[in-house]
C-alpha cells in the first residue's frame, strides 16, 4: 500500500514562490488538551455553540415536518464540532463558505439564528429576504460568503477569496468546508492546484460524514482516506477526529498558522457523522439504524465534552443546564420570529437582480 | 526544376503578414528544418522552416516588407545540380498553388482593413464635437480598455490562459505584463472551471478580475460559475454580495476551426437574468464597452469576434471614452427597413444596406451592441419609422437573439409592421470544417439583401 511520501525535498527549499513546490506531508493531528481552569471558558463556550446548533437544526427539522419550512432542508446534526472547532481557532475578518449544509457555518460565525431561521421558512427577515432559503444564505458582515447550492463549485470561490486576501496582503485566510461528495468534482482538484501554484492562504475542509447523500466514501472513492487528496501537489493534509471539538481545535490552530503564515493552503479532512438523512427526505435504506445509534451513543460531540467538562470539575451540572436554557430561549425565539415575519412584499420578485448603474 | 516557396498561413485566419527578416542569404545551402525567414503577422512572430535541401537562389521580396498576401513566392531554392540559370526557364506562377485559400468568411476579413485601414466613421451623437480620432484595431482597442481601467483602478486584473507571458492567445493583452506585473497579469493553468470559480471568489472578495477565456467555446468548462454562481448571487442574497467581474473573449464564427471552436454563444448568456451581454462591432465600442464593463458592479459577459480582432476603426482620441451598455446605435439611416445586428454582423449589415441601395431600397441598421438588456427603445423607434425589420446573428436561429427581437417587436410594435420580421442567421447545424460548406453556414450580405427585399415584397 501506499506509504508516506518522503519529504525529500525538505532541504532544497527555494525562496522564489514561483520555484518553491511545498513538500507534500502528511501531518499528525495534535492530541486534544485536557480540560483545565485555564480553557474552562472556551469549553464552555464550544458546548453552548456546539447545543445552539444542534436544537436550532431540530427545530428546524420539526417546522420542515409541520410544512413551515420548503424544499430541500439539510440537517448538520452530528458535525457540530467541525465548525465550532474551526471558527474557534480563526479570527475577525477571516472568511468563510460552504455547501448546502451550512446551517451550523452560520450560527458558529455568529450570524443571527431569528435571520437564519426566517430565510427557511421563506420570509422576508430572512438573511436573504427569503429570496436564497436554506442552501443560500450569505452575511457580509460576518464574512460568510455562502451557502452554496452546487456540489463543489464553493471550493475554486473559496480558494478565489483566498486570492483576493493574498492580492490585497490583508493578512486574512479563506476557509472552505466540502463534503466527502465534493470531493470527486473535478474542479475541488483544480482548486486545490491553483491554491497551490499560487501559495494562497486557504484551509481546505473536507466534512467526511461518511455518506454523499446515500453513497458510502468507499463506493464513490478510489482513495477513501481524503485528507491526502492533496498529496500531488504538495498540500498538506491532516486528518482530524471531527467529533472532537477540542481536537478540532487543535489542529485549526495548527493549519491557521500554516496557511496565515503564507505557506500555502493546507486540506483537513474531518472525521464526523450526520445523524440525520441526506435532507429531509431519506430513504435511510443505506445504513442501520445501529450504526447511527452506535455513532450517537459512543461518539457524539455534545455528550464527549459534557463529559469532559463534568469530569473536569470547571462547571457543575446546574451550569449546564443553564446554558441548555439559554439556547433553547434562543431557538424559540428564532423559530416564532420566523412564522411571525412576513413574505417578500411581491415588489421584491424583480429586485436585487442587478446593482443599478 | 526550382522550387518556390510562398508566403506561409501561419493562422486559420492570416492572410497576409510581414516578411521581417531574411535568416539565410542568396548561394547559401539549405537543409530541411533550417530556418529561413521571419514572419511577422498581426497575432505573432514566427519563423519558416525550409522543406527542401537545396541552394538559395533568389530572395523575391526584400527583408522588412509588409501585407504580403499568403501564397505570394518570396523564394527560389535551386534543387541539387542546379544553378541560377535554372530559375530563367521557370514558368510565370510555377509556384505551387496550395489550395485557394477559402475565404474565411464572408466578413470584412480582419487583414483586408489592416492593409489599409479603410476606418469607418461612427455616425455618432455621443461624441464632442470636433472630437480628435484615431485609427485602431479592435485588438488595440479591448488592449487599451483594459490598461487604462488598470491604471484606474487597483482592484482591477486580469486572469486567463496565456494573457502573460504569451501576450495573449490573440494577443488582446500585449504589453499588459510589462505595465502591470504578474501580480496583476495572471497566466492560469488550463482549468475554466476552476479559475472562473476562482475569479468568482475573488470578486465576492471585492475585486473586479476581467477573466479572458481564449474563445467563448472553452467557457462551456464553466458556464455552471458564470450562471449558477457570478449571476444569481446577488439575487440569492437578498442583494448583500455582488460579483463586478467581466468574462471576456473570442466568440462566435471562426474561420476552417470547425464545430467545437466556432459559434456564438450570445443567447446562451442573453437568456439568464443576473448577466450582462455585450458584443461590440466597432473598435470605438470595443473600447468604450470594455471600460463600463469593467466599472460595472455586476457580471458583464463580454463577446468579441476574433475574425474583428484585426479590423480598424476610428476610436476617439478621448481621455476616457466609454460607452453605456444598454445602448444600442443606428450604425446607418434608413427609411424603407431596419436591419438589427450585432457583432461582426453589422459590418455584413451595412455591405447589404449598400447592395440594398443600389436597388432603390433605404437601409437603416441598429448595431445592438448589447444583448442584455436589449435597448428596444431604439429598435422600436427604428421600426416605427420603417415598418419592416430583419435580425441578423452568426448563431443558430433557434431560441437566438432574432427570435428574441422578433417576439418583443411582435408584441410591442405589432401595428407598425407591414410585414413579418425574418431573421437571418447561422445554418442549424454544428460548424462544418469544408470551406465550401462553411461558407453555406454563415449568414452574408447577399443573404442579409435577399431577405430585407423579401420583406420590402421586392
Amino acid at each position: 500500500m501506499a506509504k508516506a511520501a518522503k519529504s525529500k525535498a525538505d532541504g532544497a527549499r527555494s525562496g522564489g514562490s514561483k520555484t518553491a513546490r511545498p513538500v507534500t506531508r502528511r501531518r499528525k493531528a495534535p492530541p486534544p488538551p485536557a480540560i483545565t481552569k485555564a480553557n474552562a471558558g472556551e469549553a464552555l463556550e464550544y458546548y453552548r455553540q456546539m447545543l445552539l446548533i444542534r436544537r436550532f437544526e431540530e427545530k428546524a427539522g420539526q417546522m420542515y415536518g409541520m410544512g413551515l419550512i420548503g424544499g430541500f432542508c439539510h440537517l448538520y446534526i452530528g458535525q457540530e464540532a467541525v465548525v465550532t472547532g474551526m471558527q474557534a481557532a480563526i479570527e475577525e475578518g477571516d472568511t468563510q463558505l460552504t455547501s448546502y449544509r451550512d446551517h451550523g457555518h452560520m450560527l458558529a460565525c455568529g450570524m443571527d439564528a431569528k435571520g437564519v431561521m426566517a430565510e427557511l421558512t421563506g420570509r422576508i427577515g430572512g438573511y436573504s429576504k427569503g429570496k436564497g432559503g436554506s442552501m443560500h444564505m450569505f452575511s457580509r458582515e460576518k464574512n460568510f460568503f455562502g451557502g452554496h447550492g452546487i456540489v463543489g463549485a464553493q471550493v475554486p470561490i473559496g480558494a478565489g477569496l483566498g486570492f483576493a486576501h493574498k492580492y490585497r496582503g490583508n493578512g486574512r485566510i479563506s476557509l472552505t468546508y466540502f463534503g466527502d461528495g465534493s470531493a470527486n468534482q473535478g474542479q475541488v482538484y483544480e482548486a486545490f492546484n491553483m491554491a497551490a501554484l499560487w501559495q494562497l492562504p486557504v484551509i481546505f475542509i473536507v466534512e467526511n460524514n461518511q455518506y454523499a447523500m446515500g453513497t458510502a466514501v468507499g463506493r464513490a472513492s478510489a482513495q477513501t482516506e481524503l485528507y491526502r487528496r492533496g498529496e500531488s501537489i504538495g498540500i498538506p493534509g491532516v486528518q482530524v477526529d471531527g467529533m472532537d471539538v477540542l481536537a478540532v481545535k487543535a489542529a485549526g490552530d495548527v493549519a491557521v498558522k500554516h496557511v496565515r503564515g503564507g505557506k500555502g493552503p493546507m486540506l483537513m479532512e474531518m472525521k464526523t457523522y450526520r445523524y440525520r438523512g441526506h435532507s429531509m427526505s431519506d430513504p435511510a435504506k443505506y445504513r442501520t439504524k445501529e450504526e447511527v445509534q452506535r455513532v450517537r451513543s459512543e461518539r457524539d460531540p455534545i455528550d464527549h465534552l459534557r463529559e469532559m467538562i463534568l469530569a473536569s470539575g470547571v462547571a457543575r451540572e446546574a451550569d449546564l443546564k443553564a446554558l441548555d436554557r439559554e439556547v433553547k430561549d434562543i431557538v424559540t425565539e428564532a423559530a416564532e420570529f420566523a412564522q411571525n415575519s412576513p413574505e417578500p412584499d411581491p415588489s421584491e420578485l424583480y429586485t436585487d437582480i442587478l446593482v443599478e448603474v | 526544376m526550382p522550387v518556390t516557396i510562398t508566403m506561409p498561413a501561419l493562422s486559420p485566419t492570416m492572410t497576409e503578414g510581414t516578411l521581417a527578416n531574411w535568416l539565410v542569404a542568396e548561394g547559401e545551402s539549405v537543409n530541411p528544418g533550417d530556418m529561413i525567414a521571419e514572419i511577422e503577422t498581426d497575432k505573432a512572430t514566427m519563423e519558416v522552416e525550409a522543406v527542401d535541401e537545396g541552394v538559395v537562389g533568389k530572395l523575391l521580396v526584400p527583408a522588412g516588407t509588409e501585407n504580403i498576401a499568403v501564397n505570394t513566392p518570396i523564394v527560389i531554392l535551386l534543387l541539387d545540380g542546379e544553378d541560377a540559370a535554372a530559375m530563367d526557364n521557370m514558368p510565370a506562377g510555377a509556384a505551387p498553388q496550395a489550395e485557394p485559400e477559402p475565404e474565411p468568411a464572408p466578413a470584412p476579413t480582419a487583414a483586408a482593413a489592416v492593409a489599409a485601414p479603410v476606418a469607418e466613421a461612427i455616425v455618432e451623437d455621443e461624441l464632442p464635437p470636433g472630437t480628435e480620432m484615431v485609427t485602431m484595431t479592435v485588438r488595440d482597442a479591448l488592449r487599451d480598455a483594459m490598461a487604462e481601467e488598470m491604471r484606474h483602478d487597483e482592484d482591477v486584473f486580469l486572469m486567463g490562459e496565456e494573457v502573460a507571458e504569451y501576450q495573449g492567445a490573440y494577443k488582446i493583452s500585449q504589453g499588459l505584463l510589462e505595465e502591470f506585473g504578474g501580480r496583476r497579469v495572471i497566466d492560469t493553468p488550463i482549468t475554466e472551471h476552476g479559475f472562473t470559480g476562482l475569479a468568482v471568489g475573488a470578486a465576492f472578495g471585492g475585486l473586479k478580475p476581467i477573466v479572458e477565456f481564449m474563445t467563448f467555446n472553452f467557457a462551456m468548462q464553466a458556464i455552471d460559475q458564470i450562471i449558477n454562481s457570478a449571476a444569481k448571487t446577488r439575487y440569492m442574497s437578498g442583494g448583500q454580495m455582488g460579483c463586478p467581474i467581466v468574462f471576456r473573449g473570442a466568440n462566435g464564427i471562426a474561420s476552417r476551426v470547425a464545430a467545437q471552436h466556432s459559434q456564438c454563444y450570445a443567447s446562451w448568456y442573453a437568456h439568464c437574468p443576473g448577466l450582462k451581454v455585450v458584443s461590440p462591432y466597432s473598435a470605438a465600442d470595443a473600447k468604450g464597452l470594455l471600460k463600463s464593463a469593467i466599472r460595472d458592479p455586476n457580471p458583464v459577459v463580454f463577446l468579441e469576434s476574433e475574425l474583428m480582432y484585426g479590423h480598424a476603426f476610428e476610436v476617439p482620441v478621448l481621455d476616457d471614452h466609454t460607452v453605456p451598455i444598454g445602448k444600442a446605435r443606428v450604425a446607418r439611416q434608413g427609411s424603407d427597413v431596419t436591419i438589427v445586428a450585432f457583432s461582426i454582423a453589422v459590418g455584413w449589415a451595412l455591405e447589404a444596406a449598400d447592395i440594398l441601395a443600389s436597388d432603390g431600397i433605404s437601409a437603416e441598421v441598429v448595431d445592438l451592441r448589447t444583448v442584455r438588456p436589449l435597448d428596444l427603445a431604439t429598435i422600436l423607434q427604428s421600426v416605427g419609422k420603417t415598418n419592416r425589420c430583419v435580425t441578423v446573428e452568426e448563431g443558430w436561429l433557434g431560441c437566438g437573439i432574432g427570435a428574441e427581437l422578433s417576439a418583443c417587436i411582435m408584441e410591442q410594435a405589432f401595428d407598425d409592421l407591414d410585414a413579418p420580421v425574418s431573421r437571418v442567421g447561422g445554418a442549424d447545424v454544428p460548424m462544418p470544417y469544408a470551406a465550401n460548406l462553411e461558407k453555406l453556414s454563415v449568414p452574408d450580405a447577399a443573404a442579409i439583401a435577399a431577405t430585407a427585399k423579401a420583406v420590402c415584397y421586392r
